[in-house]
């Protein structure tokens, strides 16, 4: 089991993410089993693998919706035991509050200043001047832009982006990868990345994690330059081959 | 910058309207002005007789005349404000008993089934007991209506909590908001769409319940004035007062509707067609 020693950066915005001898099992179906697994502070992990590899019951676990039967799903020292408020999450469907205005979904938690501050990382998104329009005409990258600008407004210290782009078209997906690159490059959150697409997996993360039948399968650094390149970096395509080969 | 063409979208849909003419707003009423024209020739030619169905133009010399000396409106108010309260006070607790039951499962235990089979009794055949305990006071005819107006709000209102999207309320859940928030923010908006249909639907049961009630025992009311008329053969005041009654249920309607359009502005089917924008 690799505890990784990769990458570390300035750490501080980040919360370092641990997990050891996790079980987890659904009836007789055991999904994770003596599962161990470290990421560190500001790290960007993609895990992949096929639909019911347990990548969801991973995220689920680490994001607190979920308890592990036995072992130990820890954040920044902690024990999770129920949703951590420095953790945020991005599910495939934006999920915006269709009644709700833009800015009012992206301050869904209130709190002081929040139409300040949802202002502000509207903005971020690149959304600026769509404050005040309702989520049904918003197209569906808009909309993961909205769910990312909630997810960001209370300057997380984990995010898991559980396959959000997954419904995008090619473009619209290009675009989203680099502007989560960019934001992520200037905040350093620790960010977990759940995605069946191995090309996403390489353009993104630091490292790269492949789950089988609940195991991990291939785990590798991605030390690639940033900001990365869609187009074939023939590294980039040389790590895309040795994940899909374990997958 | 959004107002703006939000704005400017509205003038355009208004200019369309103007284009399409006035016919395809005039239509609807075709219908009922030749039919009306129909029934005016046939009550002059002594067709029908004048005394079972009197002509449109006796119709409204009757509403003038009732008009003028007040006693359509004592009566229509009458009856609007028996409508009214019954409709606050049945639509109220129907209301809070399908948020409760429809959040919390234990009331939904203890509370939904029995509800269930009172819905089935036809509440109008409860107006023999209710003159019996009420006599033939306000307390009865407001109690039928609420007892009418109560079991659709009910229903809608505990479906409508009940069919709230579950991922909104996980999402609500992992952005840390607590109950009341979820309550408020979330799922009574979510419900609100189909609690306004169960308005709709009891504004129905509301004029309805009323019309029986009135007929049956009252001092006043657009019901009394028409039993009133009967006793002396106005004819021409009983068929006044089936219009006034289709009147306002019509207006219920409208308010209803426009309460619907205010309310539901996010709702992809109250906006202007504004195509997807990439």
């Amino acid at each position: 089991m690799s505890i990784a020693a990769f990458h570390v950066p300035d750490a501080a915005a980040g919360l370092p993410i641990s997990l050891s001898r996790v079980e987890k099992s659904f009836g007789k179906l055991n999904v994770l089993a003596n599962f161990n697994l470290e990421i560190p502070a500001g790290q960007f992990l993609a895990v992949v693998g096929r639909s019911g590899g347990g990548k969801s019951t991973l995220m689920r676990l680490v994001a607190g919706l979920d308890t592990p039967d036995s072992g130990r799903v820890g954040i920044g020292g902690g024990r999770v035991e129920r949703l951590h408020p420095s953790v945020r999450l991005l599910f495939q469907e934006a999920r915006l509050v269709p009644w709700q205005r833009v800015v009012e979904n992206v301050g869904i938690a209130r709190g002081a200043n929040w139409q300040e501050k949802a202002r502000r990382t509207l903005v971020d998104v690149g959304l600026e001047g769509r404050e005040n329009d309702w989520p049904s005409v918003l197209s569906g990258g808009q909309r993961q832009r909205v769910a990312l600008a909630r997810a960001l407004v209370s300057e997380p210290q984990i995010l898991l982006l559980d396959e959000p782009f997954g419904a995008l078209d090619a473009l619209t997906r290009i675009e989203m990868h680099r502007l989560l690159e960019r934001i992520w490059t200037d905040r350093r959150f620790t960010s977990v990345l759940i995605t069946h697409d191995v090309a996403e997996a390489v353009a993104l993360a630091d490292r790269v994690v492949v789950l089988r039948d609940g195991a991990i399968a291939l785990d590798i650094d991605i030390d690639l330059d940033r900001p990365r390149q869609e187009l074939a970096d023939p590294r980039a395509v040389d790590l895309q081959r040795q994940i899909l080969d374990a997958v | 910058m959004a107002e703006t063409s939000v704005a400017g979208y509205a003038a355009g849909e208004t200019r369309k309207l103007n284009l399409k003419g006035l016919g395809s707003a005039l239509a609807p009423w075709a219908l009922p002005i030749v039919l009306l024209i129909v029934w005016e020739i046939a009550a002059r030619t002594g067709l029908v007789t004048a005394r079972l169905m009197p002509a449109p133009t006796t119709v409204a010399a009757a509403f003038w005349r009732s008009l003028l000396d007040g006693s359509l409106l004592v009566h229509t108010l009458a009856s609007t404000q028996r409508a009214l309260i019954g409709l606050a006070i049945g639509g109220g607790l129907g209301f809070v008993a399908g948020v409760v039951n429809g959040l919390w499962k234990p009331a939904e235990t203890a509370f939904d089934s029995t509800l269930q089979m009172v819905r089935n009794i036809p509440h109008l055949a409860l107006i023999p007991l209710v003159i019996l305990w009420f006599g033939i006071d306000e307390t009865a005819k407001i109690f039928l209506v609420s007892i009418g107006v109560f079991f659709p709000i009910y229903i809608n209102t505990f479906y409508g909590v009940r069919t709230i999207d579950p991922q909104l309320v996980e999402m609500a859940s992992v952005y840390g908001l607590d109950r009341k928030a979820l309550i408020t923010r979330i799922i009574l908006p979510g419900a609100l769409p189909s609690i306004l249909v169960g308005l709709r639907y009891a504004l129905g049961f509301m004029w309805l319940t009323l019309i029986v009630a009135e007929t049956i025992s009252a001092t006043s009311g657009i019901g009394y004035m028409t039993m009133n008329a009967r006793e002396f053969l106005q004819t021409d005041i009983v068929l006044l007062g089936i219009i006034v009654y289709a009147l306002l249920g019509k207006l219920a309607d409208v308010a209803t509707r426009a309460i619907e359009k205010r309310v539901l502005v996010w709702h992809p089917a109250y906006q202007a067609r504004q195509g997807g924008e990439r």
